[in-house]
């Protein structure tokens, strides 16, 4: 649904993201107040937005390969495992900077996930979900595992903080500036590649490959490159994760977070950049709500002890997406969409 | 190499691998028979066999004698399954499969809570409450629990292949699992008979989680544990009961014989890169159909 009186004559006008002047102004005063979130927030608000830039952009990833091109991965947490470590090693042992390590972390967690999307090239379904669950146990293991003097091991890895003209980012606002804009530029970019030729080819797959190859469009070289750009994504989120945390782990990319970024996009809508951004900041939002409740609850199960919190957060998430499964399937970008119809017919609509 | 340490050790290995493979396979089978009739992969299989060990611990930890306990808990199993299926999963019947995928999914960490809310973080220990005692024979160590465990699995497994081949449940369940429609223009119950899979798998990943459970501590990385069944299930081939058997064995000797004769620290991951290699090189595993979903 366009704006009113808005008419595409141009193909530029028709391809445009920013539409109309109001959509200009939406845009600098929402990225105006971007900036100085950290001026008016408290350290953890700020901790958790951090957390949030980084889970949108392994979001946008998994959207692109889950939500465009039908191909389902519960390994995006391994791939992240592959460019955090990739930034960790070459910026602990080697000293690059961080301008360098992200591209870089992001090429090789991308290299990496073609590996594990060969499988896509037989199987789809749940088959490939297997094969991805397969890479969420083998990456790990070979942190762990394969020269762990470089590595580190099952000992976490020190990640020096980032340096950008002579300012050293180690504290949580000096991050966010860095994971913030990242973010934007990574949620650019899956917009755009969404709405190109490219995107286009990734969404002919999903809806039938059959039909897709008879097109022209060459479902091996897509699906490999739908794994490429995933794994890129998870890639410099997780490069941007190991200057976030400052030491990192093979523990900390787990199942359980791989499935966290499914549950994300699902909840968010899958098939939309919107969606991504929407289904980070849900499910973080729940996992916070988790972490209100924990005294709450807590009362009532004295038994659960220490670990209240950490039994709530699986029962929220769980239940946070299996509401939307059931009952909005489409996710949050649906809902939004709907909201907009609705206050541009305004007061026609309904 | 082939001296005769070696030949003792491996042979030592091959043992154990038999006996675990044997759980794996139960586990195998509960993913197999919900496969097979609802096209639903069941990823929340390693967590329901984690609640089923809990439940009998519970029981035997309020004093009901073990072998009590685990006849309750076998009978909280079943009920377990079937209030799965029927919150989570009923609904997803004609959806993508992702949905379902992330529905199973969803359970597992459902379950995962749950039982850090109930039960907490700290491992529990099964009082040993198996008849007998470890002793050698033919020059390897037999584990009485080990025997205990494969005895069962394979009792139960004979069981259901019984009741899967000759019961009127059992022919509803295959007819069901070749056609949904025609099974339901021959009066069968669809709906029914997918509750009955769920309860079946709920029973078997009880089973399984008791023995686990018994050999290793009970805890939440126990629900990983289960997911090696997943080997058990592509090697043996989806669509196939024997294949699960046989997968599980194979992938419980494959297991121990790398993992005792190679390196300990493969032995987690060797599972998931046979798993692995069989979705690239056949991906219909031994026994399974080959129409699978092929590009």
């Amino acid at each position: 649904m366009r704006p009113s009186g808005v008419f595409d004559e141009r193909y530029e006008d028709d391809i445009a993201v920013v539409r109309t002047g109001a959509h200009w102004v939406i845009l600098f005063v929402g990225l105006a107040f971007l900036s100085i979130v950290p001026l008016i927030s408290t350290a953890h608000l700020l901790a958790t937005i951090n957390h949030i830039g980084i889970a949108i952009i392994a979001c946008h990833g998994l959207s692109i390969l889950t939500g465009y091109t039908g191909q389902i991965s519960i390994g995006q947490a391994a791939f992240m495992a592959v460019g955090a470590y990739t930034t960790g090693m070459l910026a602990a042992h080697a000293g690059w900077p961080f301008w360098a390590t992200i591209p870089v972390s992001g090429l090789s967690a991308g290299a990496v996930g073609m590996v594990f999307g060969l499988p896509s090239l037989r199987v789809k379904g749940f088959y490939l979900a297997l094969a991805t669950l397969a890479a969420q146990f083998i990456i790990p293991w070979l942190i762990d595992h394969v020269r762990v003097d470089i590595t580190g091991g099952v000992f976490s890895l020190e990640v020096p903080p980032p340096e950008i003209l002579g300012v050293i980012l180690n504290t949580q606002p000096k991050m966010f500036y860095l994971i913030m804009t990242t973010a934007v530029i990574m949620t650019f970019l899956a917009k755009n590649i969404a709405r190109s030729g490219v995107g286009r080819a990734f969404i002919a797959i999903r809806d039938n490959d059959l039909a897709a190859e008879v097109m022209g469009v060459n479902p091996y070289r897509y699906k490999l490159l739908s794994f490429f750009v995933c794994s890129f994504f998870a890639g410099v989120a997780g490069a941007l994760w190991a200057y976030w945390m400052r030491a990192i782990n093979a523990n900390h990319f787990t199942l359980m977070e791989s499935v966290w970024y499914l549950g994300m996009i699902i909840t968010g809508g899958m098939g939309s950049t919107a969606g991504a951004v929407f289904g980070a900041i849900y499910v973080k939002l729940l996992d916070e709500l988790a972490q209100v409740m924990a005294p709450l609850i807590g009362m009532i199960f004295p038994t659960g002890g220490t670990g209240v919190e950490l039994a709530l957060q699986p029962i929220f998430f769980a239940l946070g997406i299996l509401l939307f499964i059931i009952f909005e399937p489409r996710g949050i970008a649906h809902r939004w969409e709907v909201f907009k119809a609705y206050y541009r017919l305004w007061p026609f609509s309904d | 190499m082939f001296s005769p340490i070696m030949l003792k050790l491996s042979a030592q290995f091959f043992l154990n691998g038999l006996m675990v493979g044997g759980i794996y396979a139960l586990i195998a089978v509960g993913v197999v028979v919900v496969f097979r009739s609802t096209k639903i992969f069941n990823f929340a299989v390693g967590d329901m066999l984690m609640v089923g060990g809990f439940i009998t611990f519970m029981f035997i930890d309020i004093g009901i004698p073990p072998l009590a306990a685990i006849v309750l808990a076998v009978g909280a199993g079943a009920l377990l399954g079937l209030i799965i299926e029927r919150i989570a999963l009923r609904p997803m019947i004609g959806q993508p499969v992702l949905a379902a995928v992330m529905v199973t999914l969803a359970i597992s960490y459902l379950l995962k809570g749950i039982t850090l809310l109930i039960w907490g973080g700290h491992p529990k220990t099964f009082p040993r409450f198996l008849p007998g005692h470890v002793f050698r024979a033919g020059g390897v160590v037999w584990s009485h629990e080990l025997l205990w465990t494969f005895g069962v699995t394979m009792f139960l497994f004979g069981l259901f292949a019984l009741f899967y081949k000759y019961s009127r449940f059992g022919l509803d369940m295959r007819a069901t699992a070749e056609d949904h429609q025609l099974a339901q223009t021959r009066g069968i119950s669809v709906k029914g008979i997918f509750a009955l899979t769920w309860a079946l798998a709920g029973v078997t990943a009880v089973v399984g989680g008791v023995f686990l459970g018994l050999k290793l501590s009970l805890n939440l990385p126990l629900a990983d544990v289960g997911l090696k069944a997943f080997a058990a299930v592509m090697f043996g081939g989806l669509e196939s009961i024997l294949g699960a058997l046989i997968g599980g064995l194979i992938i419980g000797v494959l297991e121990n014989m790398i993992g005792g004769l190679i390196d300990p620290s493969l032995k987690e991951i060797t599972p998931y890169i046979i798993l692995l290699l069989v979705l690239v090189f056949r991906t219909e595993g031994l026994f399974g159909l080959k129409r699978i979903e092929r590009i």
